[in-house]
């Protein structure tokens, strides 16, 4: 069970080989949770990030293996890891695929992006929620983006897809309302990680372990959506109003 | 009508959503117990847990207020039975004004005598009278594997781990309860304030047990050579004699219903650092540094906060944590320890409690042990009260102490078997009346117990 202070005993992390995901595990397994259980692609990396997790104190690990592009698959992987779990607490839900720049016109890499993105969390998100709400408890904390506030044209398949995921997990976050079960979206800005590496930061890039705390404090509040940096909320409201034309010149 | 609502415990955190049954019968309760869905069931009376003793997420809560009729008291003897879902308050109304009052009470009487029994709550006479279980004769208990009435000499082993139990060892849905004997519904007080710690605590070494009544509060925001300037109170029942001569034709009143009612959560910044300094710095100025045979009102001592219906609001949206503690007498260290941590983490706490308990109980999960005992209330907000708090935890466990399950949101489970070493015999007992694990609540899951 979650804490007064909303710390949890039992997560799932749905992306589990993530840069973030692992540094939120890290906290966790600091304050009190015991079961953890991490999906993913790569079996070999989800078994190694198990194993730092039982030497930070993990009692009990469990990995599954899932492929984004799988959409009818996102159920048997949800009902793997909540079987693998103890009464699971929180699910952290830490998928991101970008595309490569010169692929914007790339029908096949685009629906992959789509569906990794948006599709897959979709299907397994709906899920768990549905688990969760026969359990009466629990919170999803959703990694979306700041790339979803406003799409650009540098990434735009990926933007859109996060504003969809953004949009679902807030819809969902509403009709869970009383059932016990919380929605929590966090929009990160620009995160160096294995994700966007060999990319340029840009203003107000973070890092895994900033968006990490500010997800670890998060789980203390009920605030739907969590920025980090949180200068971010701000800045994504001037950004949002800015006319189309300024907004398609800014720089990448 | 059973509904699907949120529940959480008096502090307000942590709410999960459970399936509210009111049952006016025995039987209701067997069948609720029969019909349990594998998140299982767990009792619910006026919800005075603090932290998540009676939610059961997914599951089924069993609201035993209905159950709460109150038989004819033996005048002889001063046993009375009760419904499991009879409010302490119900309980006083009706028998205060007969001369009988609650042998053991704790600091208020919207409380069952299932959840006071399940809790095995304790009263400022602990030093004296022992904890609530110690003035039970015997019980009911509803429980998957059937219900069973028990007591210390029939099936004591059940009775002992219903006794703290929090409910986990079933519903009890009757008690027989000895009251205790009353000339008026006054207590004479006696009051000192101390200047610091040491000083109230060789204080209450020396003459508690001159008293039935005894409890200080300290102040845990004062610093330097304030640090732990306390007020205690101690006292008796008055006898009829001590009245005025006016008042000696109607010593016995019951207690007036609650006056305020607060409407919502209060705002979120209404109590910091300096509000609640300045609330305990008024509070022990208007305490007179000492004064002797003041007459107080039964509520007024024992109850001061039942006068505001929902006080709890008062700690704004995002709740508090009730934080109590018992170390062994020769760990009186630990209390001072304690505060220490909490003012230098800058964490501040309203009006703590400290009290000296007497012998424990036989109850497997009984909280109270000889030893002091330290309640803090503490606003939620700061960040560092939650790592503030686990190693509060590891402090008193070193020192063999425990923390009081009915208060506690966030205890650790490695901790518990380390804090309650009968621990193993109550899952002996719950293992024999409920194999399948059908009671459960939040907090049964989180210290992984039930």
């Amino acid at each position: 069970m979650r804490n007064a202070f909303g710390q949890p005993q039992s997560v799932v992390v749905l992306g589990g080989t993530s840069d973030i995901g692992r540094a939120v595990l890290h906290s966790l397994i600091a304050q009190r949770c015991r079961s953890v259980v991490l999906a993913g692609r790569d079996s070999a990396r989800l078994a190694q990030i198990g194993e730092e997790c039982l030497a930070a104190g993990a009692t009990r690990i469990g990995t599954v293996t899932f492929d984004a592009l799988e959409i009818s698959d996102a159920k048997r992987c949800v009902d793997e890891c909540f079987d693998k779990a103890e009464d699971v607490d929180l699910v952290l839900v830490a998928i991101g695929a970008l595309s490569k720049s010169g692929e914007e016109y790339d029908f096949q890499k685009s629906a992959e992006v789509a569906a990794a993105n948006y599709a897959w969390p979709v299907a397994a998100i709906t899920h768990a929620a549905s688990r969760m709400n026969a359990a009466g408890h629990g919170r999803i904390v959703v990694i979306s983006s700041v790339a979803g506030v406003r799409v650009r044209q540098a990434n735009f398949v990926y933007g859109s897809a996060k504003a969809g995921i953004d949009a679902f997990s807030l819809g969902l976050s509403d009709a869970l309302a009383g059932s016990g079960v919380s929605i929590q979206i966090v929009r990160p800005g620009f995160v160096r990680s294995k994700m966007t590496a060999g990319m340029k930061d840009v203003p107000f890039t973070t890092n895994p372990d900033a968006v990490a705390s500010a997800i670890i404090k998060g789980l203390g509040s009920d605030k739907k959506i969590v920025w980090s940096p949180p200068i971010l909320r701000w800045v994504f409201l001037l950004l949002r109003m800015l006319p189309a034309p300024l907004w398609r010149r800014l720089p990448e | 009508m059973p509904e699907d609502l949120l529940l959480s415990g008096w502090g307000r955190t942590a709410p999960t959503r459970a399936l509210l049954v009111n049952v006016n019968d025995k039987s209701e309760v067997a069948n609720l117990i029969d019909s349990a869905n594998s998140r299982g069931v767990i009792a619910r009376g006026l919800g005075r847990s603090y932290g998540d003793a009676a939610q059961c997420a997914g599951g089924t809560a069993i609201a035993l207020q209905p159950i709460n009729e109150i038989g004819e008291i033996d005048p002889e003897s001063g046993t009375v039975e009760v419904g499991g879902g009879t409010s302490l308050d119900s309980l006083v109304r009706e028998l205060l004004p007969k001369g009988w009052f609650l042998p053991v009470t704790p600091g208020t009487r919207q409380v069952t005598i299932g959840g006071a029994i399940a809790a095995d709550v304790h009263g400022k006479n602990h030093h004296r009278d022992g904890s609530f279980i110690n003035h039970i004769q015997d019980l009911d208990l509803a429980t998957p594997t059937g219900s069973y009435n028990v007591g210390p000499g029939t099936d004591s082993e059940l009775f002992w781990a219903s006794a703290g139990g929090m409910g986990l060892t079933g519903v009890i849905t009757r008690a027989t309860i000895k009251m205790m004997p009353v000339e008026t519904d006054k207590v004479v007080v006696d009051t000192d304030r101390f200047d610091d710690l040491d000083a109230v605590m060789s204080a209450m070494e020396q003459g508690d047990s001159d008293y039935r009544y005894s409890v200080a509060w300290v102040d845990c925001t004062a610093r330097g050579r304030r640090f732990g300037r306390s007020v205690l109170t101690r006292g008796d029942h008055a006898g009829k004699d001590s009245l005025p001569v006016a008042d000696r034709n109607s010593p016995l009143s019951a207690p007036r219903p609650p006056r305020i009612t607060i409407p919502r959560p209060g705002p979120r910044h209404l109590l910091n650092p300096l509000t609640i300094s300045a609330f305990n710095e008024l509070w022990f100025r208007r305490s007179p540094r000492r004064r002797r045979g003041e007459l107080q009102p039964l509520a007024q001592f024992f109850h001061p906060l039942d006068g505001v219906a929902n006080w709890n609001l008062l700690y704004g949206d995002r709740g508090f944590v009730q934080y109590q503690f018992v170390v062994g007498l020769e760990h009186a260290e630990v209390v001072e320890k304690a505060i220490t941590l909490l003012t230098n983490a800058r964490i501040p706490s309203f009006l703590a409690v400290l009290k000296r308990f007497g012998p424990a109980s036989p109850g497997h999960l009984s909280f109270p042990f000889p030893g002091w005992t330290l309640a803090l209330d503490l606003p939620l907000g700061p960040p560092q009260l939650s790592g503030a708090l686990d190693r509060l935890d590891e402090m008193v466990a070193a020192a063999g102490g425990r923390v009081y399950l009915a208060k506690d949101a966030r205890l650790r489970p490695e901790l518990v078997a380390t804090m309650y070493p009968r621990l193993e015999e109550f899952m002996a007992v719950r293992n024999r009346i409920d194999p399948r694990g059908v009671l459960r609540s939040d907090l049964g899951r989180r210290l992984g117990i039930a």
